[in-house]
């Protein structure tokens, strides 16, 4: 009965090898795994023949080292040392620079006094390199730019490690709204011509709001974040624009989401937010990815029994000193007890969220005793991805 | 009142940072049962809005208000004590400061209606940091009947990546205002931060990229501590002891067991099937050699920090409260509270 409730297994060389495959998305929750999963995927595809480039936020050192990416300058580059040239393809990896970024939108949307003014005001240089939200929608604004400029067959992105695995997709129409709302216009509304005749309809209220808000920001604040707004004055709309072309994109088809977890409540918990929050914005889910799962290679010899013969070990012969026979396979076997207890919770964990999604495919990624930090280890990760093992 | 020496003696706000998936918010829950043994009273507080308090206590979600969560019991030699916890929300932070401040309440329900308290908080990040490291500060400085109203407050704070930015409120702060009220708060806060009071411990687990932002975050905090901003423990989490001789050990890290040995074992244990069995627990036992090596090695980098570490066994059941309390048992025998 058990078998009725598997859910399918995610076929990721389908995935891989299908040329209608244009991007692929790993989110979930921070320190999963996501990072390894996308370049892995990467260094899989390329090396079967896709001309790939994978777009990273914010590798661990190692890992970045690992595809050549020793500095962060925005731009893909070809990663050494991979098989893909043979197999036809090709792999460029880039970590993303969010201020580098911003800038360059500036650049191309405005006329260049106005650009040098915009780029060196106080507020603009606080929101491009440390605003909540700005991360998220730069990775999102890089990739439609790595999807238009249509050099690559295969975009795919790992997302900001950001506080919920949602912020991905919120925080870019956030920014935008934001950029372009109501309220910093205004605000702003009574240093532009024409602004006083607009102030009088809001009359005490709106001089109380932006007599707390001088207060509680500061006058010079606000002279920037004015200053900001004439100065961008001319790409407003743009923002939201730009953010929602994006958005769309992830909604074509072409567009694959993986949702990377680990076998832990908390990951499996984001998980599923995301899952039903990719399914009400009809966003295309390929399958969920379970990262560093515990599986046993004696899957036979249950904890229950493992441990009971450990004991048997220990208990001393009658006329024997108290010590362990054979303490080497005492040891084996109350370590082999301990992996299948941990295996069978995981299980547990991974059907409470397969019973809730019983259609969404799943691939395992057995934990690895140590760090990937080489092309070789990716390619081992893909290898596992590929198998397609799961709820062993 | 208990008079056992701890290292964090006078540290009055513990702020608790870490990598994501490290568990953080659990450890700092042990950290609070820990320092509330002794008939203190603990509040704990979380600043980004996820509930991971109230999960891990398994209560209802906590509102913008001070509630009890946990006790500490009483032992043979000491007095029981007290975990409050509290969600710290920056919107309802602002209109307390503007109330405190400016005696605009209703002023600042009004402008949370407009969204006024969104913009604000949203075109100066900072501001955010410092309503809630504010709020932290406070309820470590209140004093209710002539003493402390809380011995101790414990922040579960942002990941390692973003600590330093959080912390360093002087600096997010002089963007905004430059004089005034706020300003002043500012100062209050930065120097309570900056003084012997608080602490900043890291929540780690013996894994690279984890062991690597700690390294990196407490470089950073170094790097800002010209202040005297004070770095606290190390806690490495998830700990799984090493269950081998050193001989054992390095030969299953070289693949080299003894399978016949093992086999014997087996078959002296009373196991009748043992096809395959012996190789398959020798590349069991092999990894696990391979991952004590790993640990052994992260925490070597760790302890050339020479910060005072902290080590945490890896609870090998479900995540529950008599596993915070195993957790909190294990942070006081090492001194950590």
């Amino acid at each position: 009965m058990r078998e009725d409730r598997r859910p399918p297994a995610l076929e990721v060389d389908r995935l891989l090898d299908d040329p209608r495959t244009r991007i692929i998305v790993c989110c979930g929750s921070g320190g999963v795994g996501k990072t390894t999963t996308a370049a892995a995927l990467g260094l899989r595809a390329a090396e079967r023949g896709r001309h790939a480039v994978v777009l990273t936020v914010d590798p661990a050192r190692r890992l970045a080292q690992s595809m050549g990416l020793s500095s962060l300058d925005n731009t893909p580059r070809p990663v050494p040392g991979s098989a893909a040239k043979a197999a036809g393809g090709s792999l460029h990896a880039m970590m993303l620079d969010m201020k580098r970024t911003f800038d360059e939108i500036v650049e191309a949307h405005a006329e260049p006094d106005r650009a040098a003014q915009l780029l060196a005001n106080p507020f603009y240089q606080s929101l491009s390199s440390s605003f909540a939200g700005t991360q998220e929608y730069m990775a999102m604004e890089k990739l439609g730019q790595l999807r238009r400029a249509d050099e690559w067959d295969l975009i795919v992105v790992d997302t900001p490690p950001s506080r919920s695995a949602l912020d991905f997709l919120d925080a870019p129409q956030r920014l935008g709204r934001f950029l372009d709302g109501r309220l910093i216009r205004l605000l702003t509304a009574p240093t532009k011509a024409g602004g006083r005749a607009y102030l009088r309809v809001f009359t005490a209220g709106f001089t109380m709001v932006t007599g707390v808000i001088t207060k509680v920001i500061g006058v010079q604040l606000l002279r920037d974040v004015q200053a900001f707004v004439i100065a961008l004055d001319t790409m407003f709309g743009g923002f939201r624009e730009r953010a929602e072309d994006t958005y769309r994109l992830l909604q074509a088809p072409g567009t694959a989401f993986l949702v990377i977890a680990t076998p832990e409540p908390d990951a499996l918990r984001e998980a599923s937010y995301f899952v039903e929050r990719l399914s009400a914005d009809q966003m295309p889910l390929a399958g969920l990815v379970v990262n560093r799962v515990h599986r046993s290679a004696a899957p036979q010899l249950s904890a229950a029994r493992s441990m009971a013969a450990a004991e048997a070990l220990q208990t001393a012969r009658p006329r024997a000193a108290a010590v362990p026979r054979h303490p080497l396979t005492a040891t084996a076997l109350r370590l082999h007890a301990e992996r299948m207890q941990l295996a069978e919770r995981e299980h547990r964990l991974e059907e409470s969220f397969t019973a809730a999604n019983p259609v969404i495919p799943l691939v395992e990624v057995p934990a690895q005793p140590e760090d990937v930090h080489d092309l070789e280890g990716l390619r081992a990760v893909g290898g596992e991805l590929a198998r397609g093992v799961r709820l062993s | 009142m208990s008079s056992r020496d701890t290292d964090w003696e006078g540290v009055r706000l513990h702020v608790v940072t870490g990598k994501g998936g490290t568990g953080k918010t659990t450890v700092a829950g042990a950290l609070a049962i820990a320092l509330a043994y002794g008939g203190r009273r603990v509040l704990l507080i979380e600043v980004e809005g996820r509930q991971g308090i109230a999960r891990l206590f398994d209560s209802p979600p906590l509102p913008y208000k001070e509630r009890r969560v946990a006790v500490a019991p009483s032992t043979p030699t000491l007095p029981g004590g007290d975990v409050y916890a509290l969600a710290a929300d920056p919107e309802a932070a602002l209109i307390e400061y503007l109330e405190m401040f400016y005696n605009l309440r209703h002023a600042g329900t009004a402008l949370t209606k407009l969204g006024v308290v969104d913009f604000a908080t949203t075109i100066a990040p900072g501001l955010r940091d410092v309503l809630l490291t504010g709020k932290a500060v406070e309820l470590a400085r209140r004093r209710t009947g002539g003493r402390q109203h809380y011995d101790a407050v414990i922040m579960d704070a942002p990941p390692t990546g973003r600590i330093g930015k959080f912390l360093n409120v002087a600096t997010e702060i002089s963007g905004l205002a430059k004089v005034g009220p706020i300003r002043g708060h500012a100062d209050t806060v930065q120097s309570f931060i900056k003084s012997p009071q608080t602490a900043v411990h890291f929540v780690t687990v013996l894994e690279e990229m984890p062991v690597q932002e700690t390294l990196d975050g407490m470089a950073e905090l170094r790097g800002l501590a010209q202040g005297g901003l004070q770095l606290g423990g190390i806690m490495i989490n998830m700990v799984r002891p090493e269950e081998l001789t050193e001989d054992q050990l390095q030969a299953a890290a070289a693949g080299t067991l003894d399978e016949h040995e093992l086999d014997l074992g087996l078959k002296d244990a009373g196991i009748e099937d043992r096809r395959g069995l012996a190789s398959s627990l020798a590349a069991e036992l092999t990894e696990h050699a391979r991952e004590a090596l790993a640990q052994r090695a992260e925490r070597d980098r760790l302890t050339k920090e020479r910060q005072p570490q902290y080590e945490l066994p890896l609870i090998t059941s479900q995540m529950d409260l008599a596993g915070l309390y195993q957790l909190a048992a294990a942070l006081r025998e090492q001194g950590a509270a």
